[in-house]
């Protein structure tokens, strides 16, 4: 069965990297539904949060793809882990007085924030999970929604956990998942 | 644009110029830090063909330690570097300029990249201020070999060249080989810096798995010891970790039988009892059955390409799959695994060969010989007129001891050559696998022939492939390489043919190709060329073919409409294949 799975990927942060993990999911024919990319918190290693869509088996392969370039430095689906995975977005409402204080309520229901007004529209940004800002939009759709954009998510892990590389220059030979020898990286 | 991959390196050791004595050691050019780089690889031929943006390069390479092959198409020089590398086991370097030069090295870079064959490519590029204005013979080609190389780079620092070169190698080399290209602008080939070069290489995001899981080599061993009808499956990583040797101990020792993959050829004798030879599509038929019949499938340094597998829900149906792999990547791709050891087929050897006992397996081994079709063995005991495309693979694996090299086209011939020359030693068997490359046999021959001079070298090549790379008979001659060409000539682009007889109602669409008189061509090279059109010419010209030094072509007219048997039809499992005999004449 076909699934969303968030992959969380630490990168070396060099230019055409992007270009090189797009081109290769693109090439092995798996559906990346948003990619977000950043700096992370060690300097040189970018942080891309991936959303892919397929099976498990479809999924692990797109890992073990993506270990095989040189520039990434580890691979974590973190669907299944207690993680906390938001996105942002910005939302131009078409708004007359009439509606707007109504658009407003709604804003605050769903913890978005007002950015920006014109005579007739309100700006709104709002963060969280896919599914809040789903739910925020179809509140909106009867008014009328002029522009949106959406990030795509970006996940982090509840808890003290970290999804990381050790800042150590040679990282300690980790064990992988059963047969695939002592480290994940591919060749 | 963020297409191009450039690199900014110095976090090596003794890769930056950071040293105080720095000032004192000689300025080169970046020219100069090339050849000095390739110097310290240790590489003796580069394979190439100059043009504006290498100038300043080819300006350097007389006084460089190497020797520079000028080949007559820069998809040759790739793949002549590939002949090079599966003959020597070293890396092959191939040098070519911006533009039409580095483009016409995709299809070279593919072949290697599928064949994992480690290839380090040197592409000129423009001046940097020209860079991204679509300037004269300007591509973006390490954007262009993105899929198609296991790295490259943009190089755009001169103080980056000499540590780009040790990291190329490197990464070309170890884990899964393969291709990797590095794009110099001709901007640096001109500047100066001094020369440090780095003797060791950390990437972090690179470390191959070399040595395996020992639990998952345990499994391994527990399969093999429980299984009644045990089967290896033999391919190229066998031979790219040099675990030829070992692996031979290893086959002794538990006795099980050996399939070869197409590029498995040579990773275990053929005449030994064990060796059984090519499974797939035009494997032989007991090798086909074995698999379909074997309770344990051993698939050590394969990838399971589905030339080899046939249609995968009907592959080895009975087996428990033992996969050893140095790409965890290859694990489950194709085929479902019950065992994956990830490793380097000769560490996982090592490992394994401990944990297993002496084994014999007489029943099955019995089975599978009576599988074996002899009806082809038969059929040429009557020694039909014309020079059969079988009799004269064996002729020249007889003639030769089976001692050559043969590298071959791609078609009907390199299936003849793989089914029947019976290839014995590791390294001597090189063929486009993965690709399917046609043009690929005279310019891997060349490169062969200049890695393994103390070899005989056979290239057997069809008429069709021969008439797309026979310009590289140029390089021959100009290099005088005592190259043997075997052109098996049946007028016809012969393998698309078969499959428009088979399997498309006998519709002969664009597959009859004419050719000049190939003995005549030879000539006009300067070589002999000689011609054979019966059975009784077969021996005495191949002998002749061996006194005579230097490159000569043999032109073997063969049956225009003889076909490869037996084979699998494409989407069909190895179970299905076809059997028929054809003899004509
Ligand atoms: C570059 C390239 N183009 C096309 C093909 C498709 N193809 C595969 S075999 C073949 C026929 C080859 O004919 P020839 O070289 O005469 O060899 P034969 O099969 O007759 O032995 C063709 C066209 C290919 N493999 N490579
Ligand atoms: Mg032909």
């Amino acid at each position: 069965m076909k699934n969303r799975h968030t992959l969380s990927v630490l990168v070396e942060d060099h230019p055409g990297v992007l270009n090189r993990v797009v081109s290769l999911l693109r090439r092995r024919s798996f559906n990346i539904d948003s990619i977000t990319v950043g700096h992370s918190e060690q300097p040189g290693v970018s942080r891309m949060t991936i959303v892919v869509i397929g099976r498990d088996d479809e999924v692990e392969q797109a890992g073990k793809q993506l270990y095989k370039l040189m520039e990434v430095l580890k691979v974590t689906d973190v669907t299944p882990l207690n993680c906390v995975a938001h996105e942002m977005a910005l939302i131009k409402v078409a708004a007359k007085s009439q509606t707007r204080s109504e658009i407003l309520q709604i804003a605050q229901i769903y913890s978005a924030r007002i950015v920006d007004a014109s005579p007739t529209t309100l700006l709104i940004e709002a963060t969280g999970p896919e599914t809040h800002i789903d739910g925020l939009l179809t509140m909106l759709k009867a008014f009328g929604i002029r522009e949106l954009v959406r990030t795509g998510p970006v996940a982090m892990m509840r808890g003290g956990t970290t999804v990381g590389v050790k800042e150590s220059a040679r990282p300690e030979r980790e064990l992988a998942v059963a047969g695939n020898g002592t480290t994940p990286h591919a060749n | 644009m963020a297409a191009t991959g450039t690199v900014t390196l110095g976090t090596s050791p003794g890769a930056t110029g950071g040293d105080p004595r720095s000032t004192e050691k000689p300025l080169l050019t970046g020219s100069e830090i090339v050849c000095r780089a390739l110097e310290d690889e240790g590489v003796d031929t580069v394979f190439g063909y100059p043009g504006g943006a290498v100038i300043p390069l080819y300006d350097a390479l007389p006084r460089a330690g190497f020797h520079h092959v000028l080949v007559r198409f820069e998809q040759w020089a790739a793949l002549a570097a590939e002949g090079y590398a599966r003959a020597t086991g070293k890396p092959g370097v191939c040098l070519v300029t911006s533009g039409p030069g580095a483009t016409n090295l995709v299809t070279g870079l593919a072949d290697a990249m599928l064949d994992s064959v480690p290839i380090v490519a040197i592409t000129g590029q423009v001046i940097q201020p020209l860079i991204g204005r679509d300037a004269f013979q300007e591509v973006d080609i390490t954007g262009i070999t993105l899929p198609v190389t296991k790295h490259n780079y943009l190089v755009s620092r001169i103080q980056d060249l000499a540590p780009t070169f040790k990291e190329a190698f490197h990464i070309a080399t170890t884990g899964r080989p393969g291709p990797v290209l590095i794009d110099i602008p001709k901007t640096l080939f001109l500047q100066k810096h001094e020369y440090a070069y780095p003797d060791s290489v950390y990437r972090r995001g690179y470390q191959p798995t070399s040595v395996p899981n020992m639990r998952q080599v345990r499994l391994a061993a527990d399969a093999i010891k429980k299984a009644r009808k045990p089967l290896i499956m033999a391919g190229h990583g066998i031979m790219l970790s040099g675990a030829t040797d070992l692996f031979r101990e290893f086959v002794e020792k538990t006795g099980i039988p050996v399939a070869h993959t197409l590029l498995g050829l040579g990773t275990f004798p053929e005449s030994h009892p064990l060796g059984l030879g090519l499974m797939g599509m035009h494997g032989h038929k007991h090798v086909n059955d074995a698999l379909d019949e074997c309770d344990l499938l051993l698939n050590i340094g394969a990838r399971f390409d589905d030339r080899a597998t046939g249609q995968v829900s009907g592959f080895a149906p009975n087996a428990f799959v033992v996969h050893v792999d140095i790409d965890p990547a290859e694990i489950g791709k194709n085929v479902r695994t019950d065992v994956p050891v990830v490793g380097d087929a000769l560490e996982v050897l090592k490992l394994l060969m401990p944990e297993v006992t002496e084994g014999r397996h007489d029943d099955w081994m019995a089975w599978i010989d009576s599988r074996r079709d002899r009806a082809l063995d038969e059929a040429l005991e009557e020694r039909p007129a014309w020079p059969e495309p079988y009799t004269i693979i064996k002729a020249i694996a007889e003639a030769t001891s089976g001692e050559a090299i043969v590298t071959t086209d791609v078609g009907q011939h390199q299936m003849w050559a793989a089914q029947h020359f019976g290839f014995d030693h590791p390294d001597r068997w090189i063929t486009s696998g993965g690709l399917g490359t046609m043009g690929f046999g005279l310019p891997s021959a060349v490169g062969a022939k200049i890695g393994r001079p103390d070899l005989e070298v056979w290239s057997v090549i069809g008429d069709g492939g021969f008439q797309m790379s026979s310009n590289e008979l140029a390089t021959a001659v100009q290099e005088n390489l005592d190259i043997n060409i075997a052109v098996i000539n049946n007028g016809y682009l012969g393998m698309v043919r078969q499959w428009q007889d088979l399997f498309h109602a006998k519709n002969y669409s664009e597959v009859k190709i004419g050719a000049p008189q190939f003995e005549k061509l030879a000539e006009a090279y300067g070589i002999t060329g000689i011609t054979v059109r019966s059975d009784a010419e077969i021996r005495p010209a191949i002998e002749r073919a061996r006194s005579i030094r230097g490159p000569v072509l043999i032109d073997f007219v063969i049956e225009p409409e003889a076909n490869v048997w037996p084979i699998v039809p494409p989407g069909a499992a190895n179970s299905g294949m076809l059997h028929q005999q054809r003899f004509e004449g």
